[in-house]
């Protein structure tokens, strides 16, 4: 039976990589994933799993030596943040070439600089390109229970590809919240044990990670492609058992209160709880405005995307994340770029929003309503503002 | 787990790019690469077997008569032999097309 505790969500998220039964550890501590590393570091030293928790010098080495303990055959979890997952990102699209099914927790964090170590998606959005399963929780719950889904996602054959959880740095990593943890029995009718496609073993010797010549590239680039894109319809299937065992829904795209809404306020991660919020209060106004909630971000769900938006005149999407000198934010680009083509698309408006730790009130999510309303008849001059940005 | 033949298409690709059979790089001839040939001049050669010590290839050995002799099938020319080679034994020439 599941059990409601409440817990730092870093805590729930260690609890939940133990239920899960990794086989080893592999975390360096970095604000604000530190808690996920210390807890899982007294899981394993009070001998609650039998797993091995390796103490490296750094990320690049926790994710390198993740991957080799995947490649051995073992269940594998590691954590990281900010700088830690750029450093880490040499070894990322290696782990997932070699289609390793490597589960990692991102308390999202700021790149520096100036130094930050508060909430921003920029450093996840440095590695979307890693070839990476990508998903953002929302809150303690979906952290946990994501985590434990990452492990089925991930281990399936269909998919074998490493998968990270983005939970909100501090925003989320260091609430203390109402979480319903399930218990071991419950995890383990969910969650086989790990059977390898393929292990580095002595006896058994074959290559991973081989020379890939100019002549054979681009096969494996497009196999690869085709196995994160073919990957949704598994996340959509352990997701659809999810809610059969536990009851909780999940969807690429969370809709909330879209029916009859001109502007949809677009959000992924924790600020989507703010956001309803906000949706709430100008709802009671009869101002129509609805909220999109992304839940997953690769590979992205372009179909779910294209139902959810109909009847909308404007899109009003967050980023917490700048690209310098690009389009807009990574979300809003997607976001317009996957719309291309439809020949009703609404407008797209981009407020980049949130950056380093700055609080997002529910008034901010009202003005960005009440705004984006306004693009229905007159678009904004510029694709993109960062949002309460001050200006002399 | 099964052996592929070279991957013709994507589809055909091995799951992770993984290798399933041990030690192939034998039979991947690299010396088709060489753009450059080691000569052997044994009226010179002392036998000392530097060339031996320092091919990176591996691809040198001795031959029954005690001197030395590159496996062609392996060797990329890079020219390290006759670089170290003590009493210069070993010219580079250049390959014809």
């Amino acid at each position: 039976m599941s059990k409601r505790v409440g817990m730092e969500v870093t805590t729930a998220c260690a609890e939940a990589a133990a239920l899960c039964r990794i086989d080893v550890a592999s975390v360096y501590p970095i604000t604000p994933q530190s808690h996920i590393a210390e807890h899982l570091s007294s899981i394993v030293a009070d001998g609650r799993i039998d797993a091995e928790y390796l103490t490296v010098e750094s990320e690049h080495s926790a994710l390198s030596a993740a991957m080799g303990a995947s490649a051995t055959g073992a269940r594998t979890f590691t954590a990281t943040a900010s700088q830690g997952l750029i450093f880490m990102q040499e070894v990322m699209p290696i782990t997932s070439s070699l289609r390793l099914p490597v589960v990692m927790a991102i308390a999202n964090r700021a790149v520096s600089g100036p130094i930050n170590i508060w909430n921003d998606h920029s450093d996840i959005m440095h590695t979307r390109d890693c070839g990476w399963i990508s998903i953002f929780a929302q809150n303690g719950q979906e952290v946990v229970d994501m985590t434990i889904q990452a492990f089925k996602i991930a281990e399936h054959r269909d998919v074998l590809l490493p998968i990270n959880i983005n939970l909100d740095g501090f925003q989320l990593s260091h609430m203390v919240e109402p979480v319903e943890m399930p218990d071991q029995e419950e995890v383990d009718r969910f969650l086989p044990e790990y059977k390898p496609y393929a292990t580095l073993h002595p006896d058994r010797p074959i290559t991973m990670g081989a020379l890939g010549m100019p002549d054979m590239f681009a096969e494996a680039m497009m196999a690869k492609n085709s196995a994160i894109v073919n990957s949704k319809k598994v996340i959509l299937d352990v997701w659809k058992e999810w809610k059969k065992l536990f009851g909780r829904k999940y969807e690429p795209i969370e809709s909330y209160k879209t029916e009859g809404a001109k502007v949809l306020l677009v959000t992924m991660g924790s600020m989507g709880e703010t956001a309803e919020i906000a949706v709430d209060e100008m709802r009671e106004k009869g101002v129509p405005v609805g909220l999109l909630k992304i839940k997953l971000w690769r590979p992205f769900p372009f179909d779910e995307l294209k139902k959810a938006i109909k009847g909308a005149s404007v899109l009003a999407v967050t980023d917490r994340a700048v690209s310098f000198g690009g389009p807009g934010g990574p979300l809003f680009s997607e976001i317009r770029s996957a719309l291309y083509d439809d020949p009703a698309r609404p407008a797209v408006v981009n407020y980049i929003i949130g950056l380093g730790g700055r609080d997002v009130s529910v008034k901010d999510f009202i003005d960005m309503g009440k705004r984006a309303l306004k693009a229905e008849s007159k678009r904004p001059k510029e694709a993109y503002e960062l949002f309460g940005v001050r200006a002399s | 787990m099964t052996d592929k033949k070279w991957p013709e298409t994507w589809q055909e690709v091995n799951l992770g790019c993984m290798v399933f059979d041990a030690g192939n790089a034998r039979t991947y001839l690299t010396g088709n690469w060489r753009a450059q040939r080691p000569i052997w001049d044994n009226d010179k050669c002392i036998k000392c077997g530097i060339c031996y010590v320092f091919c990176p290839e591996g691809c040198i050995n001795k031959t029954s008569d005690g001197y030395y002799a590159a496996d062609m099938n392996y060797c990329k020319g890079c020219g390290i032999c006759a670089y170290e080679c003590p009493p210069k034994a070993i010219s580079m020439t250049t390959e014809e097309v």
